[in-house]
């Protein structure tokens, strides 16, 4: 019982993640009708985002180790520290949160440099094309994250009060083994309220009405003379935020390396397909059941039953939603073929 | 003069018969260790993968290129044409020609498998269809498939491998024994001219596919498929046929590459292979005959020397400067090369796919207009002159 | 009277509340060329539909060719029972030739739904491609035959798809407003193209909004009005009835 309770959270979890990015996704390709395969590498801007400013808050001098005194023995003291002293260590800790205030502003930057630099200009060419230059895209971004970090895992702690387990299994009673990470449980959470207020933004503002009718019939809205092309670069803007700040949380649940953004790209896209292409509903509900999916599929009973079925569990479903549903769970009709 | 030389251009330019093509084409590929030679692009190694690469490109120009349909799954029957090579060898035989047979059955029965399933989509959802595939691929070879493919070690060849037929017939010598066709080892040159011999049956057999009514069908998909039905075609075999071939190319190239070095693994099946795959295909010309191989020899040969340039190397290239002029360029320089190769890869992707999405094929071509009608436009105005 | 090439019998069909067709009955004779005309939203399109397969009707029956079948076909079995169709807006094969083109529904004739023919060469292919010249010839088109079709104009797409229909001799065609949007001059020579086809002796159906291109080459014609057919007859015979005139026509002298 608390096993699969565990797998539902890390699902949940996955989930999460695979939606914050889906979500972007599928919303970029039903307002600007664009393939984006660089969007994964937006997920891993935001992710080194928070690497980048932790590296910063800990740019480091060199001092004599004051522990040390037959020798002199060297040991790094970031300036913040011995500037600020406690509160400066304070900060360190707290540099993946803190660095979401740095990342939004870049990646709406990064965002908005690659719709008017690149996307916009292949508006009218065909998918195949679409998804190759932002494939190639990809590999620029993921090169250039590869030269300055290099190719190994960064390690990038979540703030030491939430760095332990929360004791879920005692507040609703099921004993004390039952314990997750905080920090999970905070990516949940937020997850959770980016993704509400993605939503009320689109249903709640007339921005957002505009952007769904552009969604359901992008030359009716241009016929009503409404400047969708603006509309369409914030949306790409949104996204990259959204990306980012997805991948900007996920950097102390798993260490980030240059090639995250693949390997979050392909699930994603398969999350939206499955999801129907454009439907942001449809990517949500999907991200979350195929995190759920996986999760469960990895636990051991499964995958003594089913060998292997965990690392394929995805791409199965996939295949049979795309076969049995062409458009997905909540597509429409048309779109992408 | 003019006129005479527009008039050779033509000619050069005509469209060949099947025959002049194709001896023009395994003059060309056999002698690559001789043109190739002052741009220092002789060396065996090298020399197999283009011919290797080319088959795969060749292939998988045959899906793309007639019928429009990106799959980015091929690089899974590499990868499958190059396990069943290597278990040829250590089951039965250290004969290429069986490994190479089985490998492209092989993956020709998964390819109509995937295929079958993907071709019920078009568009982006057979992309992502196939994409999911070969993840799948990816994914069990490091899992479940282990006995198979050796997980990450990858799958070689042993001493105690059993090899019935070899086995059978001679007592196994000390050490690994190495590929070989009927007692001729499959090292440097000759590995080189043996696969070679392979892409020129290999680009017949496309060539024929491009001039025959199959190919001028799939073409018809290409542009039209809504029409091609009520044109009385039955599209999905076709496409599934179209599937298959390039599925069979990619197939046998795997074999050739565990052919020239009996070595399979997993990483071959990356779904960035097929991205690199794809790439060489859309530089030289996506659906022209050569234009596959042209940019399978520049991708590689760009691999080749970029991946092997390292700091030394540039700063004896920019030691003419002054120091402090060397150092700013090797600095400019070193991110594009060596480790850096994929990110000067990508750069050259994107410059393809936004200014020439037809690749150089059709660069040649309106270079080639330009020129001849310039030409016509001289010796028009010299007729006037006179 | 001969046997019908296509029947329709009692044919309903409609969309939520909208009956878009009631108890259609239609022959439409050998050698004919039959044109249904009728308002916007009397129900042409849906017919056409209905009689390429494409729509399954709720009731009734549509068979060609003296009893096969017709509806839940997929569109090359409908083809390869010798039923080709030219479209509202020109469907065509924008990157090929206008010869190749012409080539491939003589190549789908021939070889049928799915044939593997890998190693046949295109230059041996004389017969058909000798074919595809004369049919360009007889559109007009001769001397286009190695240009791109995308780059036709919109009269010249329609040609073209009617020559690659007529290359395939169908034992009946239908036209779904062969002059839609074309001008009076691309129109003048349609017609012209229509009745020197009609002399050979091809069954055509040919839904048509332009009168003067109705009357020029139909042998029937029958009228639809919300749904239903309200009458059917002779060029002479639907000019002069009042039911028609009233429905359609609104009273107006033709």
């Amino acid at each position: 019982m608390d096993s699969i309770l565990i797998q539902l959270l890390n699902g949940l979890d996955k989930g999460a993640a695979y939606a914050l990015i889906a979500l972007g996704l599928t919303l970029v390709f039903g307002t600007l009708g664009v393939v984006n395969f660089a969007h994964g590498a937006l997920f891993l801007m935001g992710a080194f985002c928070a690497v980048t400013f932790q590296k910063i808050l800990t740019i480091s001098k060199k001092v004599l180790d004051p522990s040390i005194t037959y020798f002199d023995a060297y040991i790094e003291q970031p300036y913040l520290e011995l500037w600020f002293g406690e509160t400066g260590l304070a900060v360190i800790d707290w540099a993946v949160p803190l660095s979401i205030i740095v990342t939004i502003p870049t990646m709406l930057l990064i965002g908005l440099a690659m719709e008017r630099g690149l996307i916009r200009h292949f508006y009218k060419r065909t998918h195949a094309e679409q998804i190759l230059v932002t494939f190639g895209l990809a590999i620029v971004l993921q090169e250039i994250i590869r030269h300055f970090f290099g190719a190994n895992p960064i390690p990038t702690p979540a703030p030491d009060i939430v760095s332990g387990s929360a004791a879920i299994g005692t507040w609703i009673g099921l004993g004390e083994n039952f314990v997750y990470p905080w920090w999970r449980l905070i990516y949940l959470a937020s997850a959770t309220v980016i993704i509400s207020s993605v939503f009320a933004f689109l249903h709640l503002t007339t921005f957002g009405m505009v952007v769904r009718a552009g969604m359901f019939d992008r030359q009716m809205v241009a016929f009503l003379g409404i400047n969708v092309q603006r509309k369409f670069t914030i949306i790409f803007g949104l996204a990259a935020v959204v990306a980012g700040v997805a991948g900007a949380m996920y950097a102390p649940i798993v260490p980030p390396d240059y090639h995250m953004g693949m390997d979050f790209l392909v699930i994603s896209f398969v999350i939206v397909v499955v999801g129907g292409m454009g439907s942001v509903r449809g990517a949500v509900a999907a991200g979350f059941l195929l995190g759920i999916l996986q999760s469960l599929a990895s636990m051991t009973v499964v995958s003594s039953l089913l060998p292997g079925i965990d690392q394929i569990i995805i791409y199965l479903v996939a295949v049979i939603i795309l076969l049995t549903r062409p458009r997905g769970l909540m597509g429409r009709k048309g779109i992408g073929e | 003069m003019m006129n005479s030389i527009k008039q050779q251009l033509m000619n050069l330019f005509k469209k060949q018969s099947d025959l002049t093509t194709i001896l023009l084409f395994a003059a060309g590929v056999l002698t690559m260790p001789i043109w190739l030679d002052p741009i220092g692009a002789n060396y065996p190694d090298l020399l197999q993968k283009f011919v290797i690469f080319g088959i795969f490109a060749v292939g998988y120009n045959i899906l793309f290129g007639l019928t429009g349909y990106l799959s980015f799954g091929h690089a899974v029957f590499l990868g499958v044409g190059s396990y069943t090579a290597v278990w040829s060898f250590k089951l039965f035989t250290m004969n290429v020609l069986p490994a190479m047979l089985f490998a492209t059955l092989i993956s020709g029965l998964i390819a109509a498998a995937i295929g079958f399933v993907s071709m019920r989509r078009s568009g982006i959802y057979f992309s992502i269809l196939t994409l999911a595939f070969a993840q799948m691929f990816y994914n069990l070879a490091y899992s479940v498939l282990i006995p198979i493919t050796n997980g990450e070690t990858g799958l070689q060849l042993r001493m105690h491998d059993i090899r019935i037929i070899d086995n059978y017939f001679s007592d196994p010598a000390p050490g690994l024994p190495s590929t070989e066709l009927f007692g001729m080892s499959m090292n440097g040159y000759s590995g080189f001219y043996f696969c070679a011999v392979v892409l020129i049956l290999a680009f017949y057999v496309a060539m024929k596919i491009f001039r025959s009514p199959f190919g001028m069908k799939l073409k018809a998909i290409k542009s039209n498929q809504h029409r091609m039905r009520y044109t009385g075609s039955d599209t999905r075999p076709y496409l599934i046929t179209a599937f298959i071939i390039s599925g069979m190319f990619a197939g046998l190239a795997g074999a050739l590459l565990a052919v020239t070095d009996p070595l399979a693994g997993a990483e071959r099946m990356q779904w960035t292979a097929s991205g690199e795959v794809i790439l060489m295909t859309i530089l030289g010309g996506v659906g022209t005959l050569f234009g596959p191989l042209l940019g399978v020899g520049i991708i590689k040969y760009l691999e080749n020397i970029f991946s092997t340039i390292n700091e030394s190397v540039l700063q004896q290239f920019f030691s003419f400067l002054p120091q402090w002029g060397e150092n700013f360029m090797v600095a400019i320089v070193s991110p594009f090369v060596g480790d850096g190769w994929h990110l000067t890869l990508g750069i050259l992707f994107m410059i393809i796919i936004i200014f020439l999405p037809g690749g150089l094929m059709e660069g040649f071509q309106k270079i080639k207009k330009r020129y001849l009608t310039k030409g016509v436009k001289d010796s028009e105005s010299t007729t006037k002159q006179e | 009277m001969s046997k019908p090439v296509l029947k329709i019998s009692n044919v309903n069909k409609s969309f939520g509340g909208l009956q878009a067709l009631r108890d259609i009955n239609l022959e439409i004779e050998k050698g004919k060329v039959h044109a249904i005309i009728g308002p916007n939203g009397a129900g042409k399109s849906t017919l056409l539909n209905v009689c390429v397969g494409l729509l399954k009707p709720d009731s009734g029956s549509v068979t060609f060719n003296g009893g096969i079948n017709v509806i839940g076909k997929s569109p090359h079995e409908i083809n390869q029972m010798g039923l080709a169709r030219v479209f509202q807006t020109p469907e065509i094969f924008p990157d090929l030739s206008l010869l190749e083109n012409v080539m491939i529904p003589a190549f789908s004739k021939r070889d049928g739904a799915f044939h593997l023919q890998l190693f046949r060469s295109l230059a041996s292919e004389t017969k058909i491609t000798q074919e595809a010249k004369e049919v360009l010839a007889s559109v007009g088109m001769e001397a286009k035959a190695d240009e791109i079709a995308g780059s036709l104009s919109r009269g010249d797409k329609r040609r073209l798809e009617l020559a690659m229909c007529l290359i395939q001799h169908p034992d009946l065609l239908l036209l779904d407003e062969p002059t839609a949007g074309m001008a009076r001059h691309d129109t003048n020579k349609t017609i012209e193209l229509l009745k020197k086809i009609k002399e050979g002796g091809m069954t055509k159906i040919i839904i048509e909004h332009d009168m003067h291109v109705v009357f020029s080459v139909a042998d029937t014609i029958s009228v639809l009005a919300q749904g239903a057919i309200i009458a059917t007859g002779t060029p002479d015979e639907i000019r002069g009835n009042p039911i028609v005139q009233e429905a359609y026509l609104g009273g107006a002298e033709l």
